[in-house]
């Protein structure tokens, strides 16, 4: 507690009055009231201290090696590279293929089931019960994560009087795992789309209805692009979430089925090689700032064209 | 026309469908909280015995109430340091503005389990080399999650106060207020409906996290999520479903209040509790 409130109490009273005199007199004509940079220090040095030291030292160690854990389980520290080209066994390509095989299927199955949820909510649903629906949506959501997928579990067991009385056998599969993941990121998804939905101008596409487009046209040309943005965004909050699930395969795989995440928890928690584990992790990340670069590259496309 | 008419009955319908989905595995949760029986595919009988015999399991208890300390805890000093950086971002022509908004964004774009072996080796490295870095335990739970709650706060704060435009604090200085007056007045009142959001946002976060904290905490702190998980390995939950069915009625009704609460102020619920984004 202590580092904490070496971080809070002093930002507490500038809170009262953010203004300071100074920059305002000067700025306040041309560009409006400003409240002073300095204000983010705080969360600055917060996030050098407890996000960006930790990533370095996450690197320090996936370039450590574990030595003789026999010997006192010492890490020896310096540049050594058999940790990441570990990584490229076949045992772990094949653990990295699956993780992103599934978490792909994952946003495309919670795109599918989704967005026409989010497309019915803004478009069809009576405006004075949207707030009700957005709130059905958003409950599960704030419902205990772990006690949902381990309902699933009881939902997917083939002995159980569910899945069982249907004859379906998919729990410990990677049919669970996908349902799993689909049901755990749907509101993710499903909200932040539906708000690119509702803040979308309507009348465009009643227009082009009214010159003789055919609904999926419509759609297609006007829907589609606008709400592009809010798609984009929602896909990869879900997809990159999936990617480093470990409880769900865990829960609904039976640990039968594993994702990178299982892996990485293995190395710290059970097995305790952590410079392997950091290696694992980075690769993990390696991978998904591929999909996160493409975003960004398109989103400011986007921006650029004005779709 | 029938055809608009039928794909408007498709549509309802599959939005129907997805809600009993999104349901579906929470009406097994409430259902199994009043069964009989201890086990969990057979239904023995209605009774309201697990209630009390979760009521009384001591180490429910301290979970809960762990969970409910890092949470408000989390919640209160996410916020602060949020909103600060959301009203220093907001409008600023700083040229830290891009690198810190591309730091806030890194910190929800990096997978949660990678921060948090960061985190656990961090922490442990840290205690060793320096005595006034908490060694693992509910100190370092908070911590960990302060940096994800927190970069939520900006994003939603931000947004709204981005969004509000600077007439009204101009019209407050040329009327003569001063800054201290300027903000409790006027910027104040309007972030509220953000702030509020982003303060229950981050509680439920922080109440809700497993990963983070089961990789920044030592065995003696377990938190909620952390005892729901060793118990549902094991497949003994009904006092678990007890407790999830009480937690259920509890968010339900406070996020029909938050909802209620932001729309009277005039913001949009959707857009707020749902985090700003999009």
């Amino acid at each position: 507690m202590s580092t904490q409130n070496a971080h809070s109490v002093p930002t507490a009273s500038p809170a009262a009055g953010p203004p300071a005199g100074k920059p305002r007199r000067r700025r306040v004509r041309t560009f409006g009231p400003r409240y002073p940079s300095w204000l983010a220090s705080p969360l600055l040095l917060y996030y050098l201290l407890l996000f960006v030291a930790p990533l370095v030292i996450l690197i320090a160690f996936a370039l450590a090696k574990q030595g003789d854990s026999f010997a006192g389980d010492q890490i020896l520290y310096g540049f050594y590279w058999e940790n990441f080209s570990e990584l490229f066994d076949d045992l772990y390509l094949r653990v990295f293929g699956q993780t992103m095989l599934l978490a792909f299927g994952g946003t495309v199955a919670t795109v599918a089931v989704g967005f026409p949820l989010a497309y019915w909510m803004a478009r069809h649903v009576r405006t004075d019960r949207k707030g009700l629906i957005v709130l059905l949506v958003m409950i599960p959501f704030w419902t205990s994560f772990l006690v949902r997928t381990f309902a699933w579990k009881l939902l997917l067991d083939g002995d159980g009087p569910f899945a069982g009385a249907l004859g379906l056998d998919i729990l410990y599969s990677w049919k669970a795992v996908l349902i799993g993941l689909v049901y755990g990121y749907l509101p993710m998804f499903v909200l932040p789309v539906y708000a690119a939905l509702e803040r979308m101008d309507w009348t465009l596409v009643d227009g082009a209805k009214d010159l003789g487009a055919k609904p999926w046209t419509a759609f297609r040309q006007i829907t589609f692009p606008l709400t592009r943005p809010g798609l984009l965004a929602g896909t990869l909050l879900v997809f990159i979430p999936m990617a480093g699930e470990y409880v769900i395969p865990q829960l609904l795989g039976g640990g039968r089925f594993l994702f990178v995440g299982n892996v990485i928890q293995g190395q710290f928690i059970g097995a305790s090689n952590w410079p392997f584990g950091a290696a694992v992790s980075i690769g993990l990340m390696a991978i998904l700032s591929i999909f996160v670069v493409l975003y960004v590259v398109s989103a400011t496309k986007e921006e650029q064209f004005g779709a | 026309m029938h055809n608009a008419i039928f794909r408007r009955r498709l549509l309802s319908g599959w939005g129907v469908l997805v809600l009993l989905f999104l349901y579906l595995p929470i009406a097994v949760v409430i259902a199994y909280a009043f069964n009989t029986g201890k086990d969990v595919s057979n239904w023995t009988g209605f009774s309201f015995h697990w209630f009390l015999d979760a009521w009384e399991t001591p180490r429910y208890q301290n979970a809960l109430l762990l969970s409910l300390k890092i949470a408000v805890l989390n919640a209160i000093i996410a916020t602060l340091l949020g909103t600060l950086a959301a009203l220093a971002l907001g409008r600023s022509r700083s040229r830290w503005r891009i690198p810190f908004t591309t730091l806030i964004f890194l910190t929800l774009v990096v997978p949660e389990i990678v921060i948090a072996v960061a985190s656990r080796i961090f922490f442990v490295k840290a205690h060793e080399s320096l005595a006034i870095f908490p060694a693992l335990s509910w100190k370092t739970i908070l911590l960990a999650h302060v940096v994800w709650s927190s970069a939520v706060v900006v994003l939603i704060v931000r947004s709204r106060f981005t969004s509000m435009g600077p007439s009204l604090e101009e019209a407050s200085f040329d009327l003569g207020a001063g800054p201290i007056s300027t903000f409790r007045q006027v910027t104040l009142p309007r972030l509220l409906p953000a702030i509020v959001a982003g303060a229950l946002l981050s509680f439920t976060m922080s109440f809700d996290d497993y990963v983070l904290s089961v990789f920044t905490a030592s065995g003696d702190a377990e938190t909620w999520p952390m005892a729901v998980f060793n118990d549902v390995r094991f497949g003994v939950t009904p006092a678990v479903n007890a407790i999830s069915t009480v937690m259920f009625l509890i968010v339900a009704i406070g996020i029909a209040g938050a909802m209620w609460f932001v729309s009277r102020k005039g913001g949009d619920p959707a857009k707020e509790l749902s985090g700003g984004r999009g």
